[in-house]
């Protein structure tokens, strides 16, 4: 289960952003959208704990995200949250497999060597485990960064323009790819994007 | 997947980053333990074989040279002295043992010193094999030379003019015969090949071999002969005070102290120890300064790696041991080259020693001055890693993963 409440957010310049009350269940998904600029990032970041809110408040099964201290909120976001970003980030030093890895040794190690072994077929990247970061193709990263969101079996997914750089067919694919996966690990999903293509795909909708 | 795993991949990534960050602290390093490891060498070597005798009696000219030459066996004697001469000082009530020595030969290299079997236990030198000398022209070898040469009990050789190597026999008529291999014993030693005096006169004396045929002739007959230096322990220290003076002033001779000439040689090479010391501190100090610009550039460099860990649920104090870690591992890989090679640098000059002046020197584990360093850098790279890691601390992982 997760939902704000009341949520508001101040910018450094002054600017106030007052947010709509959104409730998730577990497996539910929910697209956001929006025309670029009216805060649909910052939601995510503010449902993801790494903006503090100016009023209101977000709470993750059960957790209220406010009474955490910065490490607790560290160690339940590397449980609890997946993050899947527009832009491809990972750790350029390490290998494909490596970072999946990583992923899943902190804060609680969880090698859950079958749950990964499934993921990587089904995203079609057991060939490449072996590549480094840096040599996948496009296709390649984006379903990295799928699996990088979704290995340690997060409460809740938050994709952030998951599709914003991808054909209409790899868009299509994508969002299957997520609902699937979302409903595998029993995941919340809220998908925030600005995607017209998108829209058909999720009954359930917010419009900033 | 550990921390440790991350900071090592992380420092392997960029293998030019990491050239440039080692390149300096392995260069002072490896300057800072050969320079001390060979300055100590040297004068732990010096000391161990000039402590059994307190006095040299040889030719004028210089007291080092006397001392390098007839103590240490590395450098060519003043000249010669009449046995005559010194007779006086073997019984003298001051002198404990007074060792003549006599040499100008040599077998590949190796020098052939003609003495008393009292030589030998002065510097505790045990048989290993086979026996000790008693005629002329029987031989023990020292254990490095019999090592080196490949020499057997019974073997026979011909001894070459000089003390350097070279292909000239001059002493062909006067075979030698290998007698007896000594034990190890650390010292000059193990470097020479030890004859009696007889052995000696005999070799030189071309024109008059047939006088001295008989066997088992004591030195003291022959005090028309010559030797090189009277090697001297004191008794009492009254020794120390008067003898030199006395031998300096009234005898045609000159009396060094070993233990006052390898001091001044000590010295001497000190100042530079020290030179070449402050040299290397200066690099390492550099080299600190370098290793913490490349870890600012680094952590600036992966700002967006660190705010994803972040996401991932590392805390900033994890992040921070990461940066540690790979500063401690830049340090710690840098020391250990550098002590390679500054240990490779021993053991090429002792290859050199060896060939040119019999000493070798030993290729040792770390001491207690390295592990000291090997602290001393470890801070200095923490110091490094903690100031070049603040922004790590004010990472704003939101605003840094958005910047993309």
């Amino acid at each position: 289960m997760v939902s704000t409440f009341n949520l508001s957010y101040a910018y450094e310049n002054g600017q106030e952003l007052v947010f709509p009350d959104i409730g998730l269940t577990p497996g539910e998904h929910l697209l956001v959208m929006g025309p670029s600029g009216v805060g649909k990032t910052t939601l995510l970041y503010l449902m993801a704990g790494l903006l503090p809110p100016l009023n209101g408040t977000v709470s993750i099964a059960g957790t209220e995200l406010n009474s955490l201290t910065r490490h607790e909120m560290d160690k339940f976001r590397g449980e609890h949250i997946g993050l899947i970003f527009q832009q491809y980030h990972f750790i350029r030093s390490l290998n494909v497999a490596e970072n999946l890895r990583l992923r899943q040794s902190f804060p609680k190690k969880s090698n859950d060597d079958k749950r990964s072994q499934e993921l990587m077929e089904r995203l079609g990247l057991t060939e490449h485990l072996n590549k480094r970061v840096t040599a996948l193709s496009q296709g390649q990263e984006q379903r990295l960064s799928i699996a990088l969101g979704l290995i340690h079996k997060p409460k809740i997914i938050f994709a952030d323009e998951p599709t914003s750089n991808l054909d209409d067919v790899n868009c299509i694919k994508v969002i299957d790819l997520l609902k699937e996966e979302a409903k595998i690990s029993m995941s919340s999903l809220l998908i925030i994007t600005h995607d017209q293509r998108v829209l058909s795909h999720f009954q359930n909708q917010v419009v900033l | 997947m550990k921390l440790g795993y991350l900071a090592y991949k992380n420092m392997v990534s960029k293998p030019l980053n990491l050239l440039m960050s080692l390149m300096l602290l392995f260069l002072s390093v490896s300057l800072v333990t050969f320079v001390l490891e060979l300055s100590q060498q040297l004068g732990g070597q010096l000391s161990k074989n000039i402590a059994p005798f307190d006095m040299v009696v040889g030719a004028k000219g210089s007291p080092l040279q006397l001392v390098l030459s007839s103590v240490l066996h590395i450098d060519a004697p003043t000249g010669n002295i009449k046995l005559k001469e010194v007779a006086v000082l073997q019984k003298h009530p001051f002198v404990k043992n007074a060792i003549p020595v006599s040499y100008g030969d040599n077998y590949k290299g190796f020098r052939i010193l003609g003495t008393e079997l009292g030589y030998l236990d002065i510097y505790n030198a045990q048989l290993s094999e086979g026996d000790l000398y008693d005629k002329p022209f029987e031989v023990v070898a020292g254990n490095s030379v019999a090592q080196r040469l490949g020499l057997k009990i019974g073997d026979n050789f011909i001894s070459s003019h000089g003390l350097a190597a070279s292909g000239i026999e001059a002493h062909d008529e006067h075979p030698f015969i290998l007698k007896g291999i000594l034990g190890s014993t650390g010292t000059v030693v193990d470097q020479l090949l030890i004859t009696n005096l007889e052995s000696i006169w005999k070799a030189h004396d071309h024109g008059e071999d047939d006088h001295h045929e008989e066997e088992g002739e004591s030195p003291k007959e022959h005090e028309e002969k010559e030797i090189t230096a009277l090697l001297v322990k004191f008794k009492s220290p009254l020794g120390m005070v008067q003898l030199p003076r006395f031998i300096n002033e009234n005898t045609s001779m000159q009396a060094a102290l070993p233990s006052f000439e390898v001091q001044r040689l000590m010295g001497l090479l000190g100042s530079g120890v020290q030179t070449i010391n402050g040299i290397a501190l200066a690099i390492l100090l550099v080299s600190g300064l370098s290793i913490f610009i490349s870890l600012l550039k680094t952590i600036r460099e992966r700002r967006q790696e660190l705010a994803l860990l972040r996401i991932y649920g590392l805390r900033t104090r994890q992040l921070l041991k990461l940066a540690l870690l790979e500063g401690i591992f830049l340090a710690g890989i840098g020391f250990v080259l550098g002590w390679i090679l500054g240990r490779l640098g021993i053991w090429g000059v002792s290859q050199y020693t060896q060939a040119s002046f019999g000493y070798a020197l030993q290729v040792n584990g770390p001491d207690l001055f390295e592990l000291l360093l090997l602290g001393l850098i470890l801070t200095l790279a923490v110091i490094a890693t903690l100031l070049a890691s603040r922004s790590i601390f004010k990472l704003n992982v939101a605003k840094t993963l958005s910047d993309a």
